[in-house]
């Protein structure tokens, strides 16, 4: 866990002191709404539907008990006792008032939380693999370098008004948790040939309406460079991406119009002549290890891999159902990863209520050195766990209804807000995301279709990652009505692809037969009970699953 | 629009010229980039002193070399949301190193002040006279800073360097 | 659902409302006929012509303290003379989300 020092929470703190100055000035009317909504969107502000928004930041996804019960006093105080985990590993709040939020940032700065930048144009939150730091056969931690570009992306100067907004993810691991492929920029972190730390860096990935699997344009930038080189791009694009037409604002269309040669040409120019005139973005050991030495790690204990506890527990079919699919292995033995899913069946994915968290919380200091991380796919993870622990662990996550054992299943669907909650949707998705769990409640079914990942985004701006998906639902209109369009196919991972539409658009009323279709098509023709749904697909391709689902529509 | 230098608001000596203005003799004029390169050798050597303002859509490259001779580069805000002149800022003060005066126009609104100086803006052109009253309040709202432009602002990382020398020092 | 927010020619095809957000907490409001704002649908004021929609809108966009994002919703007018929400994302702007919170209110 990073640890805030006084220069950080003096940072947080002045931030929310200006956001209180301005939010005033906005209710008496010296500010307009236009001239404030790029400064409330810079603090995570949106107005959706029927209120506010309220996008707290939690940096690559790391957050401590104490920082956890303070979020769920935010759902209470301020909101409607509930939180929802983001697709970027940040929680959103539905119901917050704008003239109470700088008294909900000043709760929240206590314990070393803010809003920083994640929303508006520019650097949002900097992802990671929310296994960071306890990954077997992880390079090192990848957080470390995350939070060394949070601090310097944070209130940059230069770039708090980009043309479009800006993402970042980092992976240290050969698996890819992170989705760096389908960001603005990736980072890959690895060793070269002389065991030196570095990164393969890659720009323009990205979802929405022109949706790119992002390009390396360099396949080794020493960690003292990281930030120089992150400043030559973001440098280039803050000059030359488009500003007039917010479609097309993006990096990947810049890196995509001017083709990723050119592209790698101007940014290597910029950080040519950056490198000439001036070093101060260059990192020394002192910097790196000064970040590294607030990260602190726990003190494991010399632990069995296969403690009496866990022997005795193993013969309760239900706690071995649920170990068998959240569990994983941790790199420091006798301990355990504990992925905790947020998608009880029949209810809406990602959220939980203020009481969860307070528990959790309390579960955490109990079982995991008082440490919980936020994963992409919108459930969050216990990472320090020792195995003799599981089973009270799971007793106690049963009770409060985070024990689903659906993780990586057909059941553990990402989904955005869509149409309930966001002004911006075409379709309602939660709805899609709550019958789908119904139909697919039987966890014998679920475990025999195996590991398949449903994304829903209620229109094209794709925050449900729908490209990405396994099964991709995007929420469309049609006449007034709800449709839907389906792809199959996509990968999020270091295999990184685009979903293939299966066909034309199917009503509300169908989206969960038409999955259920698949799903029988899929179990039908997959060549072994272990050939993954996504790997079928690959195998077969489209048609097979487009016969099946249209034969009778 | 008030025009405020050294954090407090001050009389402007410049006067901006249409470019179908006859320029001056002597005085201190504001013109527009085209018509500066129209005839840029004569007019960054008149006897008053020249500025230039350059569109934020343009690169630096032709205004370069006359840099020295310039007395003001203004840059440009079409809105306070279009970020561009905070990129072309630190290039001609930190790669360029621009000593004139660098004056931001446009959408100059208060919540971008610090942003601004930190750029390498020494004067602006302020929309809204209550905001050019609390210039100098407003950039003291904050005194950390994560990173380094040419503003010589000691960043967070340095400091914390500092405090570690100084704390092994002393054992 | 396209967002209205994406509203460009205003062209009404059917009777509609001005709707917005309050600045202070979003709390969903209406236009009234009486230069202010309701959080009831049916104080709203109902236009039928397109030149009467952007006189209305025009006329609330100036209360800039007061309300966020205007924008002109269609509404059903029953038999009965009963106002309600013209499409699904209007319904949900005034009856609330079509899902069970998981906190219940």
């Amino acid at each position: 866990m990073y640890a805030y020092d006084e220069l950080d929470r003096t940072l947080i703190n002045e931030r929310v002191e200006e956001f209180r100055d301005q939010v005033k000035r906005r209710l008496s009317g010296e500010l307009t709404e236009d001239e404030f909504k790029m400064l409330r969107l810079q603090n995570g502000v949106y107005l959706q539907l029927h209120a506010y928004m309220f996008r707290v930041a939690i940096p690559y996804g790391t957050l401590s008990s104490k920082q956890l019960r303070r979020l769920a006093h935010v759902a209470r105080r301020y909101d409607r006792g509930y939180g929802h985990f983001t697709t970027r590993q940040n929680i959103q709040y539905n119901w917050i008032k704008l003239a109470e939020l700088p008294d909900a940032l000043a709760d929240l700065a206590e314990v070393g939380i803010h809003a920083m930048q994640t929303s508006g144009n520019n650097t949002r939150n900097v992802t990671s693999d929310q296994w960071a730091g306890v990954a077997p056969g992880e390079i090192e931690d990848p957080r470390i370098w995350s939070e060394l570009i949070r601090q310097y992306t944070t209130l940059h100067p230069e770039f708090s008004f980009l043309p479009r907004k800006f993402k970042f993810a980092i992976t240290a691991s050969a698996h890819d948790r992170a989705a760096i492929k389908v960001h603005d920029i990736g980072l890959r972190l690895h060793r070269n040939a002389e065991g030196e730390t570095g990164f393969e860096v890659l720009v323009g990935g990205g979802l929405g309406r022109t949706p790119f699997i992002g390009k390396t344009i360099k396949p080794f930038v020493h960690g003292r460079d990281l930030l120089s080189y992150i400043e030559a791009i973001l440098r280039v694009y803050n000059q030359y991406g488009r500003r007039d037409n917010i479609y097309k604002a993006r990096i990947k269309i810049l890196v995509h119009e001017l083709g990723i040669e050119k592209f790698s040409r101007e940014v290597e120019d910029e950080w040519q002549q950056m490198r000439d005139s001036d070093t101060a973005l260059t990192l020394d050991d002192a910097m790196i290890e000064d970040i590294r030495s607030r990260f602190s790690y726990p003190a494991y204990e010399k632990l069995p891999h296969m403690p009496e506890e866990l022997k005795k527990a193993s013969a309760d079919p239900l706690f071995e159902r649920w170990r068998k699919n959240s569990v994983f292995t941790h790199k420091v033995q006798g301990y355990a990863i504990v992925t905790l899913s947020l998608k009880p069946i029949g209810g809406p994915p990602g959220d939980a209520t203020a009481d969860q968290m307070d528990t959790l919380a309390d579960l955490a200091d109990k079982y995991s050195f008082g440490e919980i991380r936020v994963g992409h796919e919108q459930n969050l993870a216990l990472p320090h766990v020792a195995r003799r622990d599981l089973p009270a662990l799971w007793a106690a996550l049963d009770k409060i209804g985070l024990a689903t054992p659906n993780v990586n299943l057909v059941s553990d669907i990402i989904a955005c807000p869509g149409l309930d909650y966001c002004s911006l949707a075409n379709a309602r998705s939660i709805p899609i995301a709550q019958e789908l769990t119904r139909r697919f409640a039987n966890h014998d079914t679920a475990d025999l279709i195996g590991r398949l990942h449903i994304n829903i985004s209620g229109c094209i701006n794709a925050c449900g990652h729908h490209h990405v998906g396994h099964i991709g639902i995007l929420g469309v209109e049609k006449n007034g009505e709800e449709f839907y369009q389906i792809t199959i196919g996509g990968r999020a991972d270091e295999n990184a692809e685009l979903g293939v539409l299966i066909g034309p658009a199917v009503p509300y009323g169908e989206v969960a037969d038409v999955v259920e279709d698949i799903v029988e098509a899929y179990l039908a023709l997959r060549a072994r009970p272990d050939e993954l749904f996504v790997d079928t697909v690959k195998r077969l391709g489209v048609e097979p699953f487009r016969e099946r689902v249209y034969a009778t529509r | 629009m008030p025009l405020v230098k050294d954090g407090k608001i001050v009389g402007d000596e410049f006067v901006h010229l249409a470019d179908d203005a006859e320029i001056p003799a002597d005085g201190a004029i504001l013109i527009s980039s085209a018509r500066f390169l129209g005839d840029a050798e004569a007019l960054s050597r008149r006897a008053g002193r020249t500025g230039v303002i350059w569109p934020n859509n343009r690169d630096l490259d032709d205004l370069v070399p006359y840099l020295d001779r310039l007395a003001v580069v203004a840059l440009v805000f079409p809105s306070f949301r279009d970020g561009r002149a905070y990129s072309q800022a630190r290039l001609l003060r930190e790669r360029h190193k621009y000593r004139g005066e660098l004056r931001a126009t446009g959408q100059v609104l208060r919540d971008q002040f610090l942003f601004m100086l930190r750029a390498g803006f020494d004067a602006f052109e302020v929309k809204k006279p209550a905001d050019a009253e609390a210039f100098a309040n407003t950039v003291k709202r904050y005194s950390v800073f994560y990173q380094p432009t040419g503003d010589g602002r000691m960043t967070a990382l340095h400091r914390r360097m500092m405090l570690r020398h100084s704390e092994s020092a002393s054992q | 659902m396209t967002s209205p927010l994406e509203q460009k020619k205003i062209r009404i095809s059917g009777p509609s409302v001005v709707t917005a957000n309050r600045t202070w907490d979003g709390t969903v409001i209406y236009r009234t006929a009486r230069q202010d704002w309701s959080e009831k649908l049916s104080d709203a004021a109902i236009v039928r012509t397109s030149d009467e929609a952007r006189a209305l809108l025009a006329e609330s966009a100036a209360d800039d303290v007061g309300a966020v994002g205007a924008y002109i919703a269609p509404v059903e007018i029953k038999e009965s003379g009963k106002v309600k929400p013209g499409n699904l994302r209007e319904h949900i702007r005034l009856q609330g989300v079509t899902i069970d919170l998981p906190v219940p209110a």
